[in-house]
């Protein structure tokens, strides 16, 4: 099994952890990724904040990409860039002069195709019954709160993935691994996403909420798909608890972090010993 | 947020455009969809936003409070502008520079640097990170939608209408 790979550019910065646990447990399960040829950034917030027709161009230079080296299902870890995809994909798909425009501004044919998969996507293709048939360990030690944020499930007509109010993908593959996840309120509320450096303050009352929220419902961790969720729970962790005098210890792991650990592969390889909050 | 979604929408299809144009909330906003997928009437509202954001800029009418967050985008975009990728650690230089020009603010400029330490200990620090090498398309890409060199420096962004 392949797919093509748009790691974007956070899981090639300071979110380095999340490709790491992706890459390790994709490879233990015998999922080959195969990184899109000098992809680009796919403008995020910053490009649909400030123009429209660049928030069109900078992800459709990458469909065009993956179209030229006959890419057809890509996964893209990240949820802010893989909606950027879709959305642009869904713009180009049902709008011919729009696709002979942003062709031309990309220096490349796009149609709008490529097909772009979240990573909990790539885990049901492969299946549950394949998973579990890898997995050594049960993960009957975790408690999590199953964290899916803004952009996994929203818009449902652009990413058309789970309930977009109560999903329940994450669960559905972790218990039967195992784990005992959580029922909380907080699924999908927003962390405050990449306002992180902007306005932090944002950010920490947020996603105190979250944590809190999950601590009050008996969980013992944070499960996440998306390295911006990732780094406002855990690595502003410590703010939170010094700006509310909370004292919030919940480690926050990637998705592919616990299915690899299911699998029997160490901290070390997943890239968990990078986080910030760790087990206690 | 001082006003929410819906009434934000009600000011634009009232025709009160200036006065949704000032409104702390179009900055605040955090693209999260949550209006876009509850509104009962189906209003793309996180769509509207983002083009009151882009007029905003154009028309030089964002409330003064929110320079910061619109100097974080526009270091975002310059960023990408110049490497095909986001390069952190210039991206944050580039940004608490113009911030620390606008309002002096020391604690805020000296804020993430306690963080560089930690995230090296943790291999997560990136002196540099790799750029696209077709940086030459990416530049052809901006300047095609009408953002040129600088866009990120405090000027307008040009409106893309070609």
């Amino acid at each position: 099994m392949e797919f093509a790979y748009y790691p974007g550019c956070a899981l090639h910065g300071s979110s380095g952890d999340y490709e790491m646990s992706v890459r390790a447990c994709l490879a233990a399960l015998g999922v080959a990724l195969r990184e899109l040829d000098d992809w680009i950034c796919c403008g995020a917030t910053a490009a649909h904040c400030l123009n429209q027709k660049l928030a069109v161009a900078l992800p459709a230079r990458n469909l065009a990409l993956a179209q030229r080296d006959g890419l057809d299902e890509m996964l893209a870890p990240c949820p802010m860039c893989s909606m950027e995809l879709l959305k642009a994909g869904a713009l180009l798909a049902g709008d011919a002069a729009l696709r002979d425009e942003i062709s031309q501004i990309v220096e490349l044919p796009v149609s709008g195709g490529t097909q772009i998969l979240n990573l909990i996507q790539v885990f049901q293709r492969i299946g549950t019954p394949r998973i579990k048939q890898a997995a050594t360990r049960s993960l009957d030690a975790f408690q999590p709160a199953c964290y899916y944020g803004c952009l996994l499930t929203r818009p449902p007509e652009t990413v058309r993935f789970d309930d977009c109010e109560h999903p329940s993908s994450m669960e559905t593959l972790l218990r039967e691994l195992g784990a005992r996840p959580v029922a909380w309120n907080y699924q999908t509320e927003c962390c405050g996403a990449g306002m992180t450096i902007a306005h932090e303050a944002t950010v920490l009352e947020l996603s105190h909420k979250i944590l809190s929220n999950a601590q009050s419902h008996g969980a013992n961790c944070v499960v996440v798909a998306c390295p911006m969720c990732q780094v406002n729970l855990d690595l502003k962790q410590a703010a939170i608890n010094a700006r509310y005098g909370a004292d919030h210890a919940l480690p926050v792991y990637y998705l592919s972090d616990l299915v690899g650990k299911a699998l029997g592969l160490d901290e070390r390889a997943l890239g968990v010993d990078r986080h910030f909050v760790v087990k206690h | 947020m001082d006003v929410l979604p819906h009434r934000l929408i009600g000011w634009v299809q009232s025709g009160r455009i200036d006065k949704a144009l000032r409104a702390d909330a179009i900055w605040q906003c955090v693209s999260c969809m949550t209006c876009t997928t509850r509104c009962p009437k189906s209003v793309d509202c996180a769509g509207v936003i983002d083009a009151l954001r882009q007029l905003a800029i154009q028309r030089d009418a964002a409330s003064p409070q929110q320079h910061r967050t619109i100097l974080f985008q526009r270091a975002f975009l310059e960023n990408i502008r110049r490497n095909g990728r986001v390069r952190e650690l210039e991206l944050i230089g580039a940004f608490k520079t113009r911030a620390f020009f606008g309002d002096l603010n020391i604690p805020l400029l000296l804020k993430d640097a306690l963080l560089a330490p930690q995230l090296m200990r943790r291999g997560r620090f990136h002196w540099f990170s790799a750029r696209v090498k077709d940086r030459g398309v990416v530049r052809r890409i901006f300047q095609r939608c009408g953002v040129s060199a600088g866009a990120g420096n405090g000027r307008p962004v040009p409106p893309a209408d070609n």
